[in-house]
């Protein structure tokens, strides 16, 4: 089943409006970038610390959300350390940490069916020219056919293994394409079948 | 948008997360392994169209947004577009669209070498021409530096344009999407 990066808790973090823990988020980005001043930062991740602890979570946590960049951080660092001083290295480094745990904060505080029941709220007050229920229907399609195409993956893939092509990209590709568009047929009939158009 | 149009949507943004767990493509020459994740954009586009494929890589990134561990490595959530190669992930979004657009355009005539020649313009064209000023914006290092950093992911690019043409050509002949009305 697919999960989400949520962490569970009861914080005020974890109870506020998705709304607005993305408005949040988008001030403090913004604040960090026109305002480049070493004092903002500090400010800025005090806050994210302060968020971190608020919501209950671990420095673990914060690095993990850090961990799939760390590469580019390196490079940037010693990017910046090499075109200008160490102490823009470490500020422009310092700054993305606290961005990406900034926008990490929200993800983990948040259930990824509360960001769902949120966009689907927005739809519903839309202006007619919004195709509202088709999007509403592509949406919780996508929820179902993540699994379904990760099975048919792991079936097209088995075959192929017997056939010793499993590290062939074109002999797991063009089936599990094949069989995505005949699914697709199938589902389509089935839900027009259905009255749903 | 018919009914089908929206199950191919959601199918491929469906697709194209699931290639996040391919396994990995070594080539011996390269040092990074090429992840099968920005094959899924060029299909999306190349199999459904601009309008369709745009829209499932769209799909996609919602979903990622909202928190789902999408992306190759089990990243997702709202940091992926808070961070140095965000510019990547709005590429994949104009990347699909643009391989779709000229994939509808050369139709009639779609070839292995054209469609190779589309993945490469979309695919690492445009994509590296959104991207690569994403990298200046977010870390401060000039254009022409975080060109040459990114120039160790192209030879892995052309090799996944290539797959992705053979896809292409192979599935236009057997199960074609384009070539209908959408």
């Amino acid at each position: 089943m697919l999960t989400d990066l949520y962490i569970p808790g009861d914080s005020l973090l974890h109870r506020a409006r998705p709304a607005w823990k993305l408005a949040i988020l988008f001030l403090y980005c913004t604040a960090l970038f026109v305002v480049t001043h070493p004092a903002v930062l500090t400010v800025g991740i005090l806050l994210v610390a302060l968020g971190y602890g608020a919501a209950g979570l671990s420095p673990r946590d914060a690095f993990t959300a850090i961990r799939p960049a760390l590469f580019v951080l390196v490079i940037i660092f010693a990017a910046q350390l090499w075109l200008a001083d160490l102490t823009m290295a470490i500020y422009v480094t310092l700054r993305l940490i606290a961005l990406l745990m900034a926008a990490a904060l929200v993800t983990y505080t948040t259930r990824a069916s509360e960001f769902t029941e949120g966009i689907l709220a927005l739809l519903s007050r839309a202006p007619a020219w919004v195709p509202k229920d088709k999007i509403a229907l592509a949406m919780s399609l996508v929820w179902r056919f993540i699994p379904l195409i990760r099975a048919q993956f792991d079936e097209v893939r088995e075959a192929q293994r017997a056939r010793g092509l499993e590290r062939n990209m074109l002999a797991l590709v063009v089936p599990l394409v094949v069989r995505t568009l005949k699914t697709a047929d199938e589902v389509a009939e089935a839900i027009t079948a259905r009255s749903l158009d | 948008m018919t009914t089908r149009d929206i199950t191919l949507i959601a199918l491929f943004a469906a697709l194209t997360a699931v290639m996040a767990v391919f396994p990995p493509i070594a080539l011996p020459i390269l040092p990074v392994p090429i992840t099968a994740q920005s094959l899924g954009v060029m299909l999306a586009g190349g199999i459904l169209g601009a309008k369709r494929g745009g829209l499932a890589i769209l799909l996609l990134l919602v979903l990622v947004a909202i928190g789902l561990p999408l992306l190759s490595g089990g990243r997702g959530g709202l940091s992926v577009f808070f961070g140095p190669t965000a510019g990547f992930l709005l590429g994949w979004l104009v990347a699909a669209f643009v391989i779709g657009w000229l994939t509808e355009k050369y139709w009639d005539g779609l070839s292995f070498v054209s469609a190779t020649l589309i993945c490469v313009v979309g695919g690492i064209g445009v994509l590296y021409a959104i991207g690569i000023p994403g990298i200046t914006l977010m870390a401060g290092v000039p254009i022409s530096k975080a060109f040459m950093g990114s120039v160790t992911f192209i030879p892995g690019d052309i090799v996944k344009a290539l797959i992705a043409a053979a896809v292409m050509v192979t599935v236009k002949k057997s199960y074609p999407i384009i070539g209908q009305a959408a």
